[in-house]
């Protein structure tokens, strides 16, 4: 029986290797990664894409702790950098794939998106989530947003802190938290298209949101990696980026 | 380094103030639970309605319940656009999720299981010899309950207490769903710990996770030494 177990194990994994690919993308990602992974299964016939969602920061702790991904699509370049730097990931891979955009966004019909400014100060608003600034790269740029405004003290009581920025948006969807800052795909996702109301944050006012993918080092021995490293660049995952409002890296 | 204070044990005032947070919630808990829940075991003992097995499953239902469905179904009820989360706002002015109050209501519910079941079998464990000739005395059966049934039954009732507190010690996913992470208000102790793990921050997360570890195995030895007493009587 034991062996009938291991046997049935490791059929299941040399099966799999090179027919699936592990994904381990920031949780800015999450509605547009299920269409990226739908073409790309599309375009190569009995591919298996496999997607893990989480902070940035979550998802290079864990890759650091040897979880199975093989590539890693983050919200920032730092993360990849700093898996580069601990011999992590296979270091030429790196490449920026999409650049992110980041909003202010309400599903109270009370509140005036007119000005970021107004927003944040309008006496109705209690609650402002934002994600994880230790962890996830959209927290941080929302975090640098209210310094940039010299809102950051007069506000924190206020911010509430969701563990990645789909978290965030959780609390804004279920009107727990009056506004939000998030990434403009999730608000213009089809899941959630027409509710509330966004504006967005001018990108000077935070590091840019330029994402980086990264193949690991166990992904360097998956051909489907690379391939889908190639497809996140071309002119199909480009069109998917531009139509879920990021911005796209200029062609090399 | 900085001050003693601040840096009791190895670990900051932060996460000092996480655990202080913790065992306030589980006290409030526990307090609420410890009177509201004895009656309700009294209550499912000795009902014999249709509906009594029901309310049971209820009562146990956190138990196997996954804390995100908890805390999902939670999050939707706070929500002030819309009832029961508007009537809390309209009623006392100020929204349920992420604030203290809020954790409170979850933790009463996440914990309920871990003091109504030990209360029960601590009260059915009295013989109804004892209860019935309290009865015959012509001692009215409110007075029964406080005066006979409780006292015999204080083990059972201090295991189910302590187990509700550590239960609420224990609880993570929930409060991760609807608390928000608010420093003093909502950051309890297991969020704190998460946090310094997925900053990277090892050596502070080992200290705390020692401190919670040690806090843990006290407080389920009381217990088990508290049954270990009854069932040597």
């Amino acid at each position: 029986m034991l062996r009938f177990c291991l046997a049935l194990i490791l059929s299941a994994a040399t099966a799999q290797a090179g027919t699936k690919v592990r994904i381990a993308a920031a949780a800015n990602l999450a509605q547009v990664i299920e269409v990226l992974a739908t073409e790309f299964q599309n375009a190569n016939p009995g591919a298996i894409t496999e997607v893990t969602l989480g902070a940035s920061g979550s998802l290079v702790a864990q890759i650091t702790h040897g979880a199975p991904f093989d590539i890693f699509l983050s919200a920032d370049m730092d993360y990849p950098r700093a898996l580069i730097a601990n011999d992590q990931v296979h270091s030429t891979s790196l490449t920026p794939f999409a650049i992110g955009r980041l909003v202010l966004w309400t599903t109270n019909s009370q509140i005036q998106l007119t000005t970021l400014e107004a927003a944040l100060t309008d006496s109705r608003v209690r609650h402002i989530a934002i994600a994880n600034p230790d962890t996830a790269p959209y927290g941080r740029a929302a975090r640098e947003t209210l310094a940039k405004l010299l809102l950051a003290s007069a506000l924190r009581t206020k911010i509430v802190i969701g563990e990645n920025v789909s978290h965030a948006a959780q609390f804004v969807a279920s009107g727990n938290a009056e506004l939000g800052f998030v990434a403009l795909s999730i608000v213009i996702a089809p899941q959630l298209e027409n509710s509330g109301q966004w504006i967005e944050v001018p990108a000077a006012w935070h590091t840019p949101l330029i994402q980086g993918a990264v193949i690991t080092n166990q992904g360097t021995a998956n051909p489907l990696a690379g391939e889908f490293l190639t497809f996140l660049q071309g002119s199909v995952a480009r069109k998917i980026f531009a139509r879920f409002g990021y911005r796209v890296p200029a062609l090399p | 380094m900085s001050d003693p204070a601040t840096t009791f044990l190895g670990l900051s005032a932060p996460l000092w103030q996480a655990l202080g947070l913790t065992v306030k919630l589980a006290a409030i808990t526990t307090l609420i639970l410890g009177i509201f829940g004895l009656p309700l075991a009294h209550w499912l003992n000795n009902s014999r309605r249709r509906i009594t097995p029901f309310i049971e499953t209820l009562v146990a239902l956190p138990i196997v319940l996954p804390p995100t469905v908890i805390g999902f179904y939670l999050l939707t009820a706070y929500s002030p656009q819309h009832p029961p989360g508007s009537w809390w706002q309209s009623a006392t002015g100020t929204p349920l999720a992420f604030s203290f109050t809020g954790l409170v209501i979850a933790s009463v519910f996440y914990s309920l299981p871990f003091a109504v079941q030990p209360f029960q079998a601590a009260l059915r464990g009295v013989p109804n010899e004892m209860l019935d000739a309290a009865t015959a005395l012509g001692t009215p059966p409110r007075r029964v309950f406080w005066k006979v049934h409780m006292p015999l039954a204080w083990r059972g009732i201090v295991a189910g207490l302590t187990l509700a507190f550590a239960h609420t010690l224990g609880e993570f996913g929930v409060v991760l769903m609807i608390g928000g992470s608010i420093p003093g208000v909502t950051k309890v102790a297991s969020i704190a710990l998460y946090d310094e793990v997925q900053k990277m921050s090892y050596s502070t997360a080992h200290s705390f996770a020692a401190v919670l570890l040690v806090m843990a195995f006290c407080l389920l030895l009381i217990v088990t030494l508290l049954q270990r007493r009854r069932q040597s009587i």
